[in-house]
Order: C-alpha cells, then sequence, then structure tokens
C-alpha cells in the first residue's frame, strides 16, 4: 500500500511531540516578540537613542532569520541549548515587525490625547500606561495575532540549529523507514490544525476591535 | 537678551494692568515655529482672578499664548513667570535656564486647560477622566477623588453620566466633562482654547453657562480664547485683541466691544459678527 496507516499512526505520539516543541518555540518566542517589540516602539520617541535602536531593528528586519539562527547558535557556549536560542532568536526577530505595529498603533493615538495628559500633568508612566498604550495596542491587536501565525509557520526553521520541532522530527523518523510521504503529510496536517483555529480566532477579534 | 533677575518687571505697554502682584508676565515673548513668527515681542499681564478675553483673527497668535503657559510649547524668546517665579526657565543660581521637564511638570500643575477638541480619554470612564490625575498627580485618595469627580460633574450637570464612556456623550456633554477634568486639579489658572467652537451651534450656550457658573463661584483666573463675543463680553474683566503675533488692542469689554479704537480690532469684530457668531 503506498499509504501506510499502521506507521503513521505509530509515529503519531513522536511527531506530537515535535508538535509540541513548534508551539512552545513559539509562544515563548512571540512573548518576547511582544514585550521587547512594545519596549522598542517605546524607545523610539528618545530622541538619538530611538535612532540607535531603529536602527538595529532596520538591520535585524531586513537580514534573513535563518541567518540569524545560524549565527548566534554558532557564537554561544555550548551550555545554551539549541530550542533556548531558537526561542530568544525568533523573539528578537520578530519584536523587530511588532515594533512597527506597536509603533503604528501610538502614532494612531491623537496627539490631543498627549495634549490632555500633559495639561493635567500626568506623569509619563501614567501618559504612557493608562492613555497611550491601552488605545494604541487595542487597534493593532489583529495585526499583532497575524504575526503570532507567521512565528509558528517559520518555527521550521529551528531544524536548522539541531531543534527537534516538528517537521525534524517528522525527517528523522520518515528517513528511517523510507516512509516521507506519510510523515510530510501529517507535518502539514497538523501545521493546518493549529493554523486555522488560531487564523480564526485572530479574524473574531479583528472584527471586534478594528471598529473602534 | 538673557533675562536676569534683578530687573524691574517688564513694562506692559499695551495694557492697563500694574505689574506687581501680577500672577502671570510675559515679558519680551517671541514664538517662531520655523520662519513663521507667531508671537512678537508679547508683554502682558494678567492679575490674581482676573478674566481675560483673547479675541483676534486666526493666526495672530492667542492659542500660542495658552500652549506656552500649558507647557504644550516653548518660548523662542522671553520670559513667561508665572505667580512671579519663571515658567519658561528656571532658576539655577543667578542664571535663568531652559526648564527642565520635572521642573515644568511641578510648576504647571496649578495650571488647566480645555481643549477646542475635548480631549477626554476615550478608553475610560466619565469617572476615570475625573480622577485619574487627582489620584496619581495630587495624590488624592480614591474615595476623596471619587467625591471630588461627583461634586464637579453636579457643577456642570452631568451626574447621571458619571459611569458612561466619553464615546456615549454628545460633543457639548464632553466638554462640560473636560471643563470638569480640569477644574478637578483646583487649578489657579485655567485656559480655555475655544472651547465651543467644535460644538454643534445648539450645544454651545449649556457649555457657555457652566464657564459662567464657574466664574461666578471661583476665583480661578481665566484666559480665553473664543470667538462667542456675548460670553467675552459677559465673563471677561479685559479684552485682548491680537493681530499678527502682538496687542493690536486691549481694554475692558465694553471699550473694545462698544468703542474700539483701533482699525484692525473694528474689521476683525464686524467679520466676525457678519459670520453670525
Amino acid at each position: 500500500m503506498f499509504w501506510d496507516f499502521q506507521w503513521t499512526w505509530e509515529v503519531m505520539p513522536d511527531l506530537l511531540q515535535g508538535l509540541k516543541v513548534t508551539v512552545q518555540a513559539t509562544l515563548l518566542g512571540y512573548l518576547i516578540a511582544l514585550v521587547l517589540g512594545l519596549g522598542v516602539a517605546m524607545l523610539r520617541r528618545v530622541p538619538v537613542l530611538g535612532t540607535l535602536v531603529h536602527a538595529v531593528m532596520e538591520f535585524i528586519r531586513t537580514t534573513p532569520l535563518l541567518v540569524q539562527l545560524v549565527f548566534v547558535f554558532a557564537l554561544v557556549p555550548s551550555t545554551v541549548t539549541a530550542l533556548t536560542v531558537g526561542i530568544v532568536v525568533l523573539g528578537v526577530h520578530y519584536s523587530a515587525y511588532t515594533a512597527e505595529v506597536y509603533r503604528s498603533g501610538i502614532e494612531g493615538v491623537a496627539k490631543g490625547q498627549w495634549e490632555a495628559a500633559r495639561a493635567l500633568s500626568l506623569p509619563a508612566y501614567r501618559t504612557w500606561g493608562a492613555v497611550v498604550l491601552p488605545q494604541a495596542i487595542r487597534k493593532v491587536i489583529p495585526a499583532l495575532g497575524n504575526y503570532l501565525i507567521a512565528m509558528f509557520k517559520d518555527t521550521p526553521l529551528l531544524l536548522a540549529i539541531t531543534v527537534t520541532e516538528l517537521l525534524a522530527m517528522a525527517q528523522r523518523v520518515g528517513n528511517d523507514e523510507f516512509r516521507i510521504v506519510e510523515a510530510y503529510t501529517v507535518v502539514g496536517f497538523l501545521f493546518l490544525l493549529v493554523s486555522i483555529p488560531s487564523a480564526f480566532i485572530i479574524r473574531r477579534l479583528e472584527r471586534r476591535y478594528a471598529a473602534v | 537678551m538673557p533675562p536676569s533677575d534683578n530687573r524691574a518687571a517688564p513694562a506692559a505697554a499695551d495694557t492697563d494692568t500694574p505689574d506687581t502682584g501680577s500672577l502671570i508676565v510675559f515679558d519680551q515673548v517671541v514664538k517662531r515655529f520655523g520662519d513663521l513668527t507667531v508671537l512678537d515681542h508679547l508683554d502682558f499681564s494678567v492679575a490674581p482672578g482676573e478674566r481675560v478675553t483673547l479675541i483676534g483673527p486666526s493666526g495672530s497668535g492667542k492659542t500660542t499664548i495658552l500652549r506656552l503657559l500649558m507647557t504644550l510649547e516653548k518660548v523662542t524668546e522671553g520670559t513667561i513667570l508665572v505667580g512671579g517665579e519663571p515658567f519658561s526657565h528656571m532658576r539655577r543660581g543667578d542664571r535663568l535656564v531652559p526648564a527642565s521637564e520635572s521642573y515644568l511638570r511641578a510648576r504647571r500643575k496649578t495650571i488647566g486647560m480645555v481643549f477646542q477638541q475635548f480631549n477626554l480619554f476615550p478608553n475610560m470612564t466619565v469617572r476615570k477622566n475625573l480622577t485619574e490625575a487627582p489620584v496619581h498627580v495630587l495624590g488624592l485618595g480614591k474615595e476623596e477623588a471619587n467625591a471630588r469627580a461627583e461634586e464637579l460633574l453636579d457643577l456642570v450637570g452631568l451626574s447621571d453620566k458619571i459611569d458612561a464612556h466619553p464615546t456615549q456623550l454628545s460633543g457639548g456633554q464632553q466638554q462640560r466633562v473636560a471643563i470638569a477634568r480640569a477644574l478637578a486639579m483646583r487649578p489657579e489658572i485655567l485656559l480655555l482654547d475655544e472651547v465651543t467652537s467644535a460644538l454643534d451651534p445648539e450645544l454651545v450656550a449649556g457649555v457657555l453657562d457652566v464657564l459662567r457658573t464657574v466664574a461666578e463661584t471661583t476665583d480661578i483666573t481665566m484666559l480665553c480664547v473664543t470667538h462667542e463675543m456675548g460670553f467675552a463680553r459677559d465673563v471677561s474683566n479685559r479684552v485682548l485683541m491680537f493681530d499678527q503675533g502682538r496687542i493690536a488692542e486691549a481694554g475692558a469689554p465694553e471699550e473694545i466691544f462698544g468703542d474700539p479704537k483701533e482699525e484692525r480690532t473694528k474689521a476683525f469684530l464686524r467679520s466676525v459678527l457678519d459670520n453670525g457668531y
């Protein structure tokens, strides 16, 4: 038989283990991208330092993620696990994108809001925390969500630095038995299984927040 | 020319207000945006409790005066004093240097501003809009800030809207909330920047009534940029007519509106009245 269901069923636990690593790398990397991106977007309003930060982020954004992964993995001491390197590089890389998203949200907040905050003498942490960011972030939630899916789809690059995520796992088990078709088909199917519901949720968010 | 401490109070050539005991003093203030001179060596002063209306054609620098006082803009040259202390600058030894951000934050606490576009915080309820600064700037307790908010909403006639969001209110209601928000800081000086210009005509009266009440029941010093000549006549002690960054004419409302001396003032008042204000 061309397609071996029996074998597919047998390797499923391994593939699900790979999926677990993929999801883990995505979520932790995304957390870094969300926090770091916000910090970068806020720093960009600071003279000089902001320009410097912007230049670094442009560099990260315009060089390939794969190159960054391989480069950093080669540099760090071997005590740092490949997965850690993968998560951090993925997160930092995508923070260059989320920073742009946050920036557009921050610039979308009316100038009058800053002026009202200033007229009330609000300290910087309240101006950002209570006035500007709640309005800015609300508007960019859908855009931030899209980067979650984009990151998820980029995680197979981690196999280049020996992280046994979903694709690497499929390669391993598939090569053992020359069952490449089954293994990669399942990979595609599992990616779909996570992506479709995520995209659905993001579309819902978009509808909920875009109007305001 | 760097201002010095021992210099006599600036001569307010265009006004009849005595300089001693002035709350606000503009001393040879220049404001330029690029090549455009908005305020041209402006001298004037405001006494405590005085209500001053600033009129004049658009682009004559009226709003810039309020924005300088609110520290939304920085002076290009000259000095602003508030309460006898430098405002645009701060003392360092016996010199005046441009004020730092923390100095400005401390100084502007006594000044409130109401904007043409209201600028309420749309992500907060009316209550939160009114308590945010009293709690986080003045250090009031939640209950005290709340009581103050309720009292002020009562003053502006919007007690039932305390838990509404700004987007649920009409423009006139939003502006009344914005006035309450500024008053919640108990300012010594209230700056009103064309507060009825963005409103539908039928909503203007409600906002002006609130401001009349504020004028009658408090001794807050008010600087008001407006095209509402009736309101200016009722509320203000003094009217300053601006033209091209300078004071063209100054005087009591009866003088300016009843018997303007300057041709520019006459022309301006005619054009305002022709436009149905």
